[in-house]
């Protein structure tokens, strides 16, 4: 019993210790102001590796989520008769929920994967360290570019997703099955608000991009600096990071609907 | 503290634990400016751990390790990576940038701190890569290195900045005899030539002592014996000669610590 206790009361402490380590982690990796010129460029290139890489999975997962909320839409609306609302229902849907959860998640398995084995091979092969020794600060030459490239990336990303869902809703709603193109376009605007849905749709995404990238190259950071440790580590990133999408997602659509 | 100009590193009553193991105990040790010193030992004794104590990467439980008088340790970060220009460290990996090739691993301190031009640059590194022996593989990547030549890259990279002393970890380690012969006479080569002062961390005994002016041999945490080479191979200290002469059990323990055999396998 004592030893169960005491097993609860040491893994508490493991998390809050992690909470700690991974909070200075940040406020440092925060605290190095991006220098003009070639912090620039190394922002440059990674908006690259882990924004415009990650376009493809984005626009086809988006695509194809258009496409079965246009089906299964218009199987449901059409019972009531009231098919012409499938505009409204897949961009309220979309902009306010699926856009940027949908995005979150695959930019964790897609991007964020990728910065925590990129950064943990480069600390357990000590290329971190050497730089350290060549009195090159990691954490401004190599996090803190991730760091802000994600963050940038993700409601970049989050849009096009939003566009692409859209255009998928359409090819199979009004392309396919034949509801008028007028009805869908006008009952879509005249449902969404930019306000309400666009922009608590972006303010999430930017949300998830802080939290999601954080994680990513934490893990990396942290990495036990062998193969099993980068692994095990990237694995950790994407339960982490889905995790706390989903969870922060209920925190603040919560907050949303109530007005703050 | 010490007033001799003629040391460069110097460890005092150095005490550093490592979740509750102690790795050293109260070791002394003083590093010659321009000669090579040779730390060695069996593998786990804290080889590594030293060299990064050294380089300010880690701070001992007790006492101080200086270089030119300085605890890296106790400097705030601006001040010591302007200390750490003076210092050169080989990993036993090599730690190339795996995403860059040769010339720009090469480059990269320079880039990093300099704002040179490009031909300034290209120059440079030429002629470090010439002194090492690799300015033909200039476009290669780390992957498509050997061994021996990644670690002579690393040192090409380690040696940009013109540093003064220069930290080896284990150089020789998985070589083949004719690369080993290659570093030891670059080492040797580098450190008359350029008028470093050398560290090198090895348990490759034959190999190191050939070019070591001094050596220290450390186990179970403490310096058991130091010396010119020729003092060590006379040296009669059990650990040492286990050490120096490669014998598989005696004074360091064949054994990791356990309980009794027998009533190990009777429970
Ligand atoms: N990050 C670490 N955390 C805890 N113990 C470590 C760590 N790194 C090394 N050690 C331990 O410290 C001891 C010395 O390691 P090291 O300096 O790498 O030895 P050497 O280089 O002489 O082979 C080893 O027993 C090792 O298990
Ligand atoms: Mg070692």
């Amino acid at each position: 019993m004592i030893d169960k206790i005491q097993a609860l009361g040491h893994a508490g402490l493991t998390i809050c210790q992690h909470l700690g380590l991974s909070g200075i982690f940040l406020f440092k990796t925060l605290a190095r102001r991006p220098r003009p010129g070639e912090g620039f460029k190394l922002l440059r290139e990674q908006i690259y590796t882990v924004g415009v890489l990650s376009l493809l999975i984005i626009l086809v997962s988006s695509l194809f989520i258009g496409m079965v909320i246009g089906l299964q839409g218009y199987n449901t609306l059409q019972r009531f008769g009231a098919e012409q609302e499938l505009g409204q229902l897949l961009a309220l849907s979309v902009t306010r929920e699926l856009g940027p959860v949908v995005t979150a998640l695959l930019f964790a398995g897609r991007a964020g994967t990728a910065l925590t084995a990129e950064i943990g091979l480069m600390r357990a092969t000590d290329q971190l360290e050497s730089m350290e020794m060549m009195a090159v600060d990691p954490l401004w030459r190599i996090i803190s570019p991730r760091f802000w490239a994600g963050f940038i990336s993700m409601p970049l990303l989050a849009m096009i997703f939003n566009m692409g869902a859209i255009y998928g809703g359409y090819l199979v709603g009004v392309q396919w099955l034949g509801i008028d193109a007028g009805s869908f376009w006008s009952n879509m605007q005249a449902a969404v608000t930019f306000r309400m849905d666009v922009m608590n749709g972006l303010i999430k995404s930017l949300v998830f991009g802080f939290v999601v990238t954080w994680i990513a190259v934490y893990q990396g950071y942290f990495t036990v600096p062998n193969a099993a440790g980068i692994s095990s580590a990237t694995t950790k990133t994407v339960v982490y990071s889905s995790l706390a999408i989903l969870a922060l997602d209920f925190v603040l659509t919560s907050m949303m609907l109530k007005g703050w | 503290m010490h007033t001799d100009p003629d040391i460069l590193v110097a460890a005092r009553n150095l005490s550093f634990e490592r979740s509750d193991r102690l790795i050293f105990s109260n070791i002394n040790l003083e590093i010659h400016k321009g000669k090579i010193t040779a730390i060695m030992g069996p593998s786990g004794t804290g080889k590594t751990t030293f060299l990064r104590l050294i380089s300010g990467q880690l701070t001992p439980s007790s006492g101080s390790v200086t270089v030119s008088g300085i605890e890296l340790c106790r400097l705030r970060l601006r001040e010591l990576y302007k200390a750490r220009r003076q210092i050169g460290m080989l990993f036993q990996s090599g730690a190339l940038f795996t995403n860059l090739n040769v010339f720009e691993n090469v480059a990269f301190p320079l880039r990093e701190h300099t704002q040179l031009s490009e031909q300034m640059v290209r120059d440079l590194v030429l002629i470090k890569l010439q002194a090492v022996g690799l300015r033909g593989a200039r476009d290669l990547m780390p992957s498509e290195l050997s061994g021996g030549m990644a670690r002579r890259v690393a040192m090409a990279r380690a040696l940009m900045l013109d540093p003064q002393l220069m930290l080896y970890d284990e150089p020789f380690a998985g070589q083949d005899p004719i690369t080993m012969g290659m570093l030891l006479q670059l080492i040797k080569k580098l450190n008359e030539a350029l008028g470093l002062t050398s560290v090198i961390v090895s348990h490759d005994v034959q190999e190191t002592a050939s070019i070591a002016d001094y050596i220290y041999v450390i186990a179970d945490g403490k310096i058991v014996g130091q010396g010119t080479p020729e003092e060590l191979f006379n040296n009669i200290t059990p650990a040492v000669r286990q050490f120096l002469r490669g014998l598989p059990d005696g004074a360091v323990p064949f054994h990791y610590p356990a309980k009794d055999y027998e009533e190990d396998l009777l429970s």
